[in-house]
């Protein structure tokens, strides 16, 4: 089971001294090699994507990719399963070979840093830990191999709440315990950059909270959080920024309420036992409406409190006056162009729309932590054609 | 690269290696076979000698008699070096290996290393093991650690144990699975030592194959104008020869690890 741990305390800058970045303020000389470079310039904990490709054969996966990756704030990087965020971020940490561009964190190649764990701590999503090593073997290795003290392998085994299971063979964790062996290993190096490759996938809700704490805290300290999901709700509820791809293209590079507004659509929905004369009266105050199929209204550019003091004014008599949100998770889909097939067959769906009785601070987001993967069986398309022929256009 | 990193890189791929339960397991493996086998294999011609009534047999069959439990106590070496390089892709820890250590030749050239320095450190235990028990199992007939050709056939084991398992995790990092690197390496050590790098047609490419040349300056294969087992080239250049597989399979893993997405 996973359980919720006080990460965000422990990672303030206020307490410095409980903090992962301890290792580098002690007495220089009270490990082996601990020289670690200076306090950085937040200016140089930026991930700088520049025209970056990856085509194998005539497919292409990431086609001419650019963007900037700021500090400060946690970038989600969303698009449907085989959108290329994968292949980006494992290019970004020099895994794979790009075709074309490249990739500079602090201005450098991946390749080129020195002590890379202390620059850049990174979550990929496929499996990389050897089921038969411990949690604490794994971890060890990766700090010896970038001369980080192993006292550290227990401060973050304690941060992710693995300290128990430390010496068990990683073959039986569960997946959640595998995810925080992940983050454990990414916060290793105690590092100014962050990536992460769908980091709540198969969490249960307590987990994706943990982690979207743990990266909200990571942003807050102004560290770099470039973190990857398929989930637009996920990403509505974590990331101040969106990178949204579509076919390895780039669809929108904005922040997250702006995506929200230029992206929802809301209407105020109305249930009546007078829907023609509520029609009319509506109609005649200049509000667009429709019937719904179950026979209530649907009233578009106006808000549940005008339809209230209008109906109140017409003497009739209201059931029900809600405010919808259409989903994210469906303008995501319009977005990257890759649920048109599957949401043809209902063009007014009651179900695609999140019923909210009142707007909600998020702006309309979607606010189940686990949510539906509209990316699955819409998105999951192994080889796409050579050019996104079908590209949403919003630069 | 400087040697902090260096060393760096080493001390990591140690830890993958003492933190892995197959490590123990195919190492003490490989020293109890070799000890035993020798154990047995010395009794069994310590019989034939006798029945046979050689008082003083050659010393290249008390060689022979020696070192022969090495061609399948090498196997569990192989298979640690195969398992350790291998291992890396078939668990995915290649991405946090290359992640860790994002310079290729230096996180090859670490791995390489701590396998060679495993083996060695294994070999230099094994061989001397080897040796006594087989010497226990010769009785009468066996040889102080003094006698002819027996210090070269020790130095020469240590050596080829450690070149046979560097050319394994070569050969593993170019087909980058350890089930496959098995597969080819097995057969090619069963079939060559035993079987093919006898059949006179068949040996004269046969007996340049890695362990054929290896185990000249073990007297398992003999040196030139043995009719049987006799190679066109001494103990020295067939550890050459061994050295050079070995060198090309570096290469190889190295150029594959380069050029390919990990």
């Amino acid at each position: 089971m996973l359980r919720c741990r006080p990460m965000l305390r422990r990672l303030r800058p206020g307490r410095r001294s409980g903090s992962p970045v301890d290792f580098r303020r002690r007495e220089p000389g009270t490990f082996e090699d601990c020289a670690g470079p200076a306090p950085v310039p937040s200016v140089s904990r930026v991930i700088d994507i520049q025209n970056l490709s990856k085509r194998y054969g005539d497919t292409v996966a990431v086609d001419g990719l650019s963007f900037t990756v700021r500090p400060g704030r946690v970038t989600g990087f969303l698009g449907p399963n085989g959108a290329g965020k994968s292949t980006t971020m494992r290019m970004a940490l020099g895994l794979d070979h790009p075709t074309g561009g490249r990739v500079l964190i602090d201005g450098r190649r991946y390749r080129e840093l020195s002590g890379p764990l202390r620059r850049v701590g990174a979550m990929l999503e496929t499996r990389d830990v050897h089921p038969g090593r411990s949690a604490y073997g794994h971890l060890l290795w990766l700090a010896r191999s970038n001369r980080i003290p192993a006292a550290r392998v227990r401060e973050v085994l304690e941060l992710v709440g693995l300290e128990k299971a430390a010496r068990r063979r990683v073959r039986g964790f569960s997946l959640g315990m595998t995810q925080r062996l992940g983050i454990a290993a990414a916060l290793l190096g105690d590092p100014p950059v962050l990536l992460l490759d769908e980091p709540v996938n198969g969490l249960d809700p307590e987990g994706v909270r943990w982690i979207r704490n743990l990266m909200r805290g990571l942003a807050a300290e102004g560290r770099t959080v470039f973190v990857s999901s398929h989930l637009m709700g996920e990403m509505a509820l974590t990331a101040d920024h969106l990178v949204v791809i579509g076919r390895g293209r780039l669809l929108a590079d904005t922040s997250t309420r702006e995506f929200i507004e230029a992206n929802s659509r809301s209407h105020v929905r109305i249930r009546t036992p007078e829907p023609e004369r509520m029609r009319r009266a509506l109609t005649a105050a200049g509000v667009r409406v429709r019937q719904a199929a179950d026979g209530t209204l649907e009233a578009y550019g106006t808000e549940a409190a005008g339809v209230g003091e209008l109906a109140a004014a017409s003497g009739l008599t209201v059931h029900e006056i809600a405010t919808e949100t259409a989903s994210l998770e469906e303008a995501f889909m319009r977005l990257t162009g890759e649920g048109a097939n599957d949401r043809t067959a209902a063009p007014d769906t009651a179900d695609g729309t999140d019923r909210q009785e009142a707007p909600d601070t998020g702006g309309g987001t979607n606010d189940r932590t686990a949510a539906p993967d509209t990316g699955d069986g819409a998105g999951r398309r192994a080889v796409r054609p050579p050019s996104g022929e079908r590209r949403a256009g919003r630069r | 690269m400087d040697m902090a990193s260096a060393r760096a890189v080493l001390a990591a791929e140690w830890v993958k290696i003492r933190t892995l339960r197959s490590t123990p397991v195919t190492l003490l493996l490989g020293v109890a076979l070799s000890a035993g086998l020798g154990y047995l294999l010395g009794l069994s011609f310590s019989a034939g000698f006798s029945d046979t009534a050689q008082e003083r047999p050659e010393p290249a069959a008390l060689l022979f008699a020696t070192f022969y439990s090495l061609t399948l106590g090498q196997l569990p070496l192989v298979v640690f070096a195969v398992l350790t390089v291998g291992g890396e892709y078939s668990s995915g820890t290649i991405h946090a290996s290359l992640t860790a250590v994002p310079r290729r030749g230096a996180f090859y050239g670490g791995k390489m290393l701590a396998v060679a320095l495993t083996v060695l450190g294994v070999a230099v235990v094994t061989v001397p093991a080897a040796f006594f028990a087989a010497q226990a199992g010769l009785g009468r007939y066996g040889m102080p650690p003094d006698a002819d050709g027996v210090p070269q056939a020790v130095l020469g084991s240590c050596l080829y144990l450690t070149l046979i398992c560097v050319f394994a995790a070569g050969v593993t990092a170019m087909l980058r699975s350890p089930a496959l690197s098995l597969g080819v390496l097995l057969p090619v050590f069963f079939l060559g030592s035993q079987g093919l790098g006898n059949v006179p047609k068949v040996k004269v490419v046969a007996q340049y194959l890695p362990d054929q040349a290896g185990m000249v300056i073990m007297r398992l294969t003999g040196p030139p104008g043995d009719p049987g087992f006799g190679r066109p080239y001494g103990p020295w250049a067939g550890m050459g020869i061994l050295a050079l597989w070995a060198a090309a399979a570096l290469i190889g893993g190295y150029l594959m690890l380069r050029r390919r997405d990990a």
